[in-house]
């Protein structure tokens, strides 16, 4: 049998992928919505793979200074993205303890 | 590290992405979730680094530029992070879609120049069919998510007039747009030429701004989520191009985040997603309502206070406004003290209250309201006709019972059914109507009492007259 076109691979792999996100984003609770929001920037900042590879493993002027603004800018929401959700996080932490105490 | 090692950590990375967004199930679990998230991350930057490290001979002025880069972002992440105010959120949401779409350009625009160094080159330097196909749609939208998301940042923000602009056959430039865009892509698929890439692109960022400038400041809840599902599908695109199958998965989950977050929203305004994206809504309003006079009952702070004292329960809705005025911790205090004298006291959360899909539960957490004392719709509407008092504060579309009246522009809407309650009591700067332009029977029914006033400075007096 001849091979499989690597488009068609990526095609079944986001197909798949909708349908993991469809059930997992479902299940979210609607108090966590914004926190959703906000990890969902820092992995769609997961393109920091090919801004790296645009950096570091390309010969051209353009290639590299593309490449280091796009790393940069991806690196803003990586952290961003991630620490900002932390933060929410925690305030919805926070008050659950002495909650609990009160009872 | 093969080929092989490189793919198989991609699919850990993955798979603690998936765990990142299960763990926000429910808020005992999410920051556990979160921790997977930045795992996920670690694991997929590492073997990366690993990978150009090992693909090139020389590899240290490359891996130094990527260092730099992810300093400088790092900190510039970190430093907002710490410091945004919560009810920023939507804005730096926006902001974070913005960069995402415009690194998704530069990587494209990398990888047409370069493309051998992402594996995608043919013989001679050609890029394959299929992969120049996904570069021209991962362009795109990575285009239009950038110049949209800087519109919505804009018009959240307050730098832009937030008013919708339409005119003319807007639609159809819209669309001839759209169409010229996907003409030179086509032509970009068929040659691997530079000039209708560039063409596209420029097309694109154009159709970004045109497709955000008719949509209102109150529908940004929509276009804010939409956004995050186009930077999802842009992560996607580039996926397919570099055929990165964690790009792909990655870029997928967000994309249908973002579409399921948008769709919650349209369902909780019960407007289309195309009424929505088409625009205009909410500009002829206004002028039409306030056309009658019409007698209603107000009331002080204290009278506010006594009622609520000697009530066995009381439900609080939050609206837009009180984050406006800053008020939550003085809400927050509100609570405690009608707590205390033994009143039960809930919060009952329109989907749209805030400005971002969830955004009220933040506001409320922040000001430390426990979050088992607050509800989402579905959950406490029975609750409102054996509830003594419900407090409505800044909000007022949300409670409007013409939502239930057919014909009113607002028929079908779900809403908090305020109206039930023996008491309701409304507190608000003046009788102007809402974002819909509608008045609002609420406020003139014989069991509403309207206390007029800065939302913060009377929910202080309330508490000054518990004491």
């Amino acid at each position: 049998m001849e091979q499989v076109d690597p488009t068609v691979i990526n095609l079944v792999i986001f197909v798949l992928a909708i349908y993991v996100g469809y059930h997992v984003v479902w299940n979210v609770t609607p108090a966590l919505h914004t926190p959703l929001m906000a990890v969902t920037n820092a992995i769609s900042a997961i393109i920091i793979v090919g801004a790296m590879l645009a950096a570091g493993a390309t010969d051209t002027v353009l290639g590299n200074v593309f490449g280091l603004l796009a790393v940069a800018l991806a690196a803003v929401n990586v952290f961003g993205g991630f620490l900002v959700t932390q933060r929410m996080l925690e305030m919805f932490k926070k008050k659950e303890r002495p909650a609990e105490k009160q009872q | 590290m093969s080929a092989n090692l490189v793919t198989l950590l991609y699919l850990v990375a993955s798979v603690c992405f998936i765990q990142a967004l299960k763990g926000l199930s429910h808020p005992t679990t999410a920051r556990r979730g979160n921790v997977f998230g930045m795992v996920g991350m670690a694991i997929a930057i590492a073997t990366t680094i690993a990978l150009i490290a090992q693909m090139r001979a020389e590899a240290g002025a490359g891996l130094a530029l990527i260092v730099v880069g992810i300093v400088v972002g790092g900190a510039v992440g970190t430093v907002i992070a710490r410091r945004v105010q919560m009810t920023k959120m939507p804005e730096l949401v926006a902001a974070m879609h913005s960069l995402v779409g415009l690194a998704a350009v530069l990587i494209a625009i990398v990888a047409v120049h370069e493309p051998g160094a992402f594996g995608i080159a043919g013989p001679e330097g050609a890029i394959p069919l299929g992969n120049r196909l996904e570069l021209f749609i991962g362009t795109f939208v990575g285009a239009i998510t950038f110049s949209g998301s800087v519109i919505a940042f804009g018009k959240l923000s307050g730098k832009f007039r937030s008013a919708p602009i339409v005119f003319r056959g807007q639609h159809w430039l819209n669309l001839l747009l759209a169409l010229a865009m996907i003409g030179f892509g086509l032509w970009f698929f068929a040659t691997q030429q530079w000039t209708p890439f560039l063409v596209m692109t420029a097309l694109a960022f154009v159709l970004g701004v045109l497709i955000i400038i008719p949509i209102g400041g109150a529908d940004m809840p929509v276009v804010v989520s939409m956004l995050n599902s186009y930077s999802g599908w842009a992560a996607a695109g580039i996926g397919f191009s570099l055929n990165n199958s964690m790009l792909i998965v990655s870029g997928s989950l967000v994309g249908s985040s973002g579409a399921i977050l948008s769709y919650i929203m349209c369902r909780a305004m019960n407007r289309s997603f195309i009424n929505v994206i088409l625009g205009g809504f909410g500009q002829e309003g206004g002028a039409a309502a306030a056309a009658e006079q019409r007698s209603y009952r107000s009331g002080s702070a204290e009278d506010a206070a006594f009622l609520m004292s000697n009530a066995e329960s009381v439900i609080i809705v939050p609206g837009y406004g009180l984050a406006v005025s800053r008020a939550q911790h003085a809400l927050k205090e509100l609570a405690q003290k009608l707590g205390e004298k033994g009143v039960s006291v809930k919060y009952a959360i329109h989907p749209v209250a805030g400005r971002m899909p969830g955004h009220m539960n933040v506001l409320l957490a922040e000001a430390e309201i426990p979050y088992d004392q607050v509800f989402e719709m579905e959950d406490i509407n029975s609750e409102f006709q054996s509830t003594d008092v419900v407090l409505v504060v800044g909000a007022n579309d949300v409670v409007n019972p013409a939502a239930k009246t057919p014909g009113s522009p607002i028929f079908g809407m779900p809403i908090l059914e305020a109206h039930r309650a023996r008491n309701v009591i409304v507190i608000k700067r003046s009788m102007a109507a809402g974002y819909a332009g509608l008045d609002n029977e609420l406020f003139y029914m014989d069991k509403t009492m309207m206390t007029f006033g800065d939302a913060k400075k009377v929910l202080e007096d309330m508490v000054k007259a518990l004491e």
